[in-house]
């Protein structure tokens, strides 16, 4: 492998692994809090699908991208109001999310665009641009860090310097602030929380508010981003593979950003080289094309160590004597 | 101080209902500042929730609060906590992953940012634990520290918020003696500094060493008020249940026969691969009640459940009436010691021992579901004559309702604890593995459940019995074991020792190391 394709293969991982982390944000968020949301897949979806259409009709991407975390977060609160205010089971409503998000965006935009379930290829204006670094140019010349800095580190849309940058934002706000604190708490002991006199309600619905906006954003990012326009189901268990890094991560935002680019490369790998001569042996693309989700497998299995989940995960809060 | 001061409590007319159960009828309660009350009463006579009511979890339905004279409303915790008033709860409401400093200022903080408040919550922790004795390492992760350091951050949590009024409620059901004797001296720091405690229990020793005066409930209902030295352990435990109790069980003097059980050498490792049960050796022999006494955690639950047939052993060997029996594979589990006469009423009743949804019924059979007399035919149940025999037992047992048909979920603690005794001793069983036979169980029950196990012994059956109640252990047990981490560390008869000593043991001290 050469120096350029390498190059290239990192920032396919990056474009790849920016939907990754921004759901698997919006999962640590959500289950730190306690609230347990397979949900993910669906408001990706759905907030793929507003933000094309709305960028498509108005041209302007910003529009879009409100509308889709509008959507998305729409569907948070319903997971909110059936697992917190309703104490219902997390699981089923999770899952109940993701079918209504899968029927919806093919329902509604057939009747909206009559394309079969697609939104039409959205033009320059409904999408998010490139955005050139300074001095990317004037630098590109320089030996091995020049080509770094050009290609792989600039040229990206903002949502992907937005998604890396919530990273940090996001351990701060869990490790030094007070509202860190007290998310934290909620998923670990809502009782301590609630007789520090503290709403267990608002925290946890907070937290899966919070949650609704970052699953927009990686919606967004699919369908005005990295694509242009909304294809049925595009977004490709991309929610699922977000639980597993989050899983991996062990809940903490580092470790997920670690869990999601390994991930990216993995796809990216699958998708660069269709075919691969291991040890003589030519490995088919399927297996290139599932390894992601092999990893998923294993990971699950447990072999990553132990991963303690937040310890109300899961179960909804009620006040006892 | 004068009479004229303000209470730091008072309750006028009180009265919560839940549905048609009436918790609390017209409570009137007045505590003075600096001073420690006493509440003591059944479960289920309504001290938890006349308490929650005070630490707004639950509006009463009629009644005032006052605090130092003023009339307080208290719709939430946050009202309460702005009251001067703190609760240790039972089971702590602690984070366990976070530090003890990060609990103490959880719901307390300065601002939207962490470190200022952990700055100072470490200055005023240090000098709370200067000034009461109150010792823990503010950067030590809660599930890392005794269960006695534990609860010192709960009170601590409490001052932190300022609080001048702190609510305890059952306090030392974890505790060992040591540690319930230091949590004391606390209290009477926090007593001289002006601070109002109220105790809840259900140990009248404690109320009499401790309290400065007690109140009585039974149900619902505040039954009498009085001064700690004006009244004895025999009136109050009159008072709670209405009529006379014996507090100190009567039994003749053991007549040992075989060894029924004999254990060689067992341990046993939990599910994180860390061993539990270190080697445990020990023997009972028929008609004679072995009490393993220790701190809750130490190995006592792990031997009950090896024993039990729960848990597979890692090692050792153990007999029954003289025949090996095994310690893993497909014949280690209950059904198979059940086979071999041995009997088990598990610790945690209401998850182990009992389906709470299921009907009285239902569960009078588990275990025993293969006993020919609830056979119709080889492929049906006889559910009629478990029906039948259930009803039969709760009446002997003196169950309350004695209703086969009531789900176990509707039954009183203690009587959902008499379904479980009835089940395993109805069984006469050779060996009878008991753990905390009386935990959340009220005094009359308890009485009833002690002369069971009495009378068991009398029939000349072997009996383990564990219990974190050293009491129990104490008023129970021919022999004594104390269990430390594992271990047995010393064996004791009950005419030849004390709870100092036993206490020690507990906490691990053996005389040659002290």
């Amino acid at each position: 492998m050469d120096f350029a394709t390498l190059i290239q293969l990192l920032d396919s991982s990056i474009r790849l692994a920016t939907p990754l982390l921004l759901a698997c944000l919006a999962g640590l968020y959500s289950e730190r809090a306690g609230i347990f949301d397979i949900g993910l897949e669906g408001k990706i979806l759905i907030s793929a699908f507003f933000s094309a259409s709305v960028a498509f009709t108005t041209g302007n991407v910003w529009l879009g991208l409100l509308a889709g975390v509008a959507s998305s977060m729409v569907f948070a609160l319903l997971h909110g109001v059936a697992s917190i205010t309703f104490r219902g089971n997390q699981l089923i409503s999770g899952v109940a999310i993701n079918f209504l998000a899968a029927g919806m965006t093919v329902v509604v935009s057939d009747s909206w665009f009559s394309l079969g379930g697609r939104t039409p290829q959205l033009e320059t204006s409904g999408r998010f641009q490139n955005i050139t670094l300074p001095f990317a140019e004037q630098l590109q010349g320089v030996p091995i860090l020049g080509p770094i800095y050009h290609d792989l580190i600039s040229g990206h849309s903002i949502l992907v310097y937005a998604a890396f940058l919530i990273v940090p934002l996001t351990w701060w706000l869990l490790y030094r602030t007070r509202f860190g604190l007290r998310l934290r708490a909620v998923g670990e002991n809502p009782a301590a929380v609630d007789t520090a006199g503290i709403s267990v309600v608002r925290m946890r619905f907070t937290a899966v508010l919070i949650c609704g906006v970052l699953c927009g954003i990686a919606g967004a990012y699919l369908s005005t981003s990295l694509s242009a326009g909304f294809v049925r189901e595009m977004s490709a268990g991309r929610g699922f593979i977000a639980l597993a890094a989050l899983i991996f991560a062990k809940w903490r935002p580092w470790y997920a950003l670690m869990a999601c680019l390994l991930f990216g490369l993995l796809d990216a790998t699958g998708s660069l080289f269709q075919n691969i001569r291991l040890l003589g042996v030519s490995v088919p693309v399927q297996f290139m094309q599932a390894l992601p989700y092999i990893l998923t497998v294993v990971i699950l299995a447990g072999f990553v160590g132990k991963a303690i989940p937040p310890r109300a995960g899961g179960e909804p809060y009620v006040k006892e004597r | 101080m004068t009479d004229t001061e303000p209470y730091a409590i008072e309750l006028k007319g009180i009265s919560k209902a839940f549905g048609p159960v009436q918790a609390n009828k017209d409570i009137s309660l007045h505590v003075r500042k600096g001073t420690i009350h006493g509440i003591v009463g059944e479960n289920g006579a309504g001290k938890s929730t006349l308490m929650s009511i005070l630490y707004g979890f639950y509006k009463a339905d009629a009644g005032e609060i006052l605090i130092n004279g003023q009339p307080t409303p208290i719709p939430d915790s946050q009202a309460a906590i702005r009251a001067g008033i703190g609760m240790v709860h039972q089971h702590f409401k602690l984070v366990e992953n976070f530090t003890v400093v990060e609990n103490v200022i959880l719901g307390a903080e300065d601002g939207a940012m962490l470190q200022p408040s952990i700055t100072k919550a470490r200055r005023i922790l240090k000098e709370l634990s200067d000034e009461y004795e109150l010792h823990v390492d503010p950067d030590s992760v809660i599930e890392e520290i005794s269960v006695g350091h534990q609860q010192r951050v709960e009170i601590l949590k409490q001052l932190y918020r300022h609080a001048d009024i702190l609510i305890l409620d059952e306090p030392t059901g974890v505790l060992t003696p040591a540690e319930a004797d230091h949590l004391f001296r606390i209290l009477n720091g926090l007593k001289e500094q002006g601070k109002t405690i109220i105790l809840i229990t259900h140990k009248l020793r404690e109320i009499m060493e401790v309290t400065d005066s007690v109140s009585v409930m039974r149900r619902g209902e505040m039954t009498a008020t009085v001064q700690t030295a004006d009244t004895s352990p025999e009136e109050l435990a009159e008072l709670m249940v209405g009529r006379k109790v014996l507090l100190r069980v009567d039994k003749a003097p053991a007549n040992p026969g075989e060894v029924v059980l004999d254990v060689k050498d067992l341990r046993a490792n939990d599910d994180q691969k860390v061993e539990r049960l270190k080697g445990i050796s020990l023997q009972i022999r028929a008609g004679e009640i072995l009490g393993i006494a220790g701190v809750a955690g130490n190995g006592q639950s792990e031997l009950l459940e090896v024993l039990g047939g729960m848990i597979p052993a890692a090692g050792g060997a153990i007999t029954v009436n003289g025949d090996r029996i095994d310690l893993t594979g497909s014949h280690s589990d209950g059904q198979s010691r059940r086979a071999r006469g041995i009997a088990h009423v598990p610790e945690d009743r209401q998850r182990e021992g009992l389906i709470m949804p299921f009907m009285a019924w239902e569960n009078m059979g588990f275990g025993y579901h293969h006993d020919p007399k609830y056979q119709k035919n080889r492929l049906f149940m006889d559910n009629a004559a478990l029906k039948k025999d259930t009803a039969e037992k709760m009446e002997r047992f003196d169950v309350r309702p004695p209703n086969p048909f009531l789900e176990a979920k509707n039954f009183s603690g203690g009587n959902q604890q008499k379904i479980v005794v009835a089940r395993e001793i109805e069984r006469n069983p050779d060996l009878l593995l008991i753990g905390q036979p009386t935990r959340g169980v009220d005094i009359g029950a308890i009485e009833f459940i002690h002369k069971q196990i009495i009378a068991l012994r009398d029939q000349g059956k072997a009996i383990l019995l564990v219990s974190v109640e050293l009491d129990e252990i104490m008023s129970l047990s021919d022999r004594i074991a104390v269990m430390f981490d594992g271990q047995i560390m010393g064996e004791k008869l009950p005419s030849e020792t004390n709870e100092g000593e036993l206490g020690l043991l507990m906490a691990g001290v053996t005389k040659g190391a002290a």
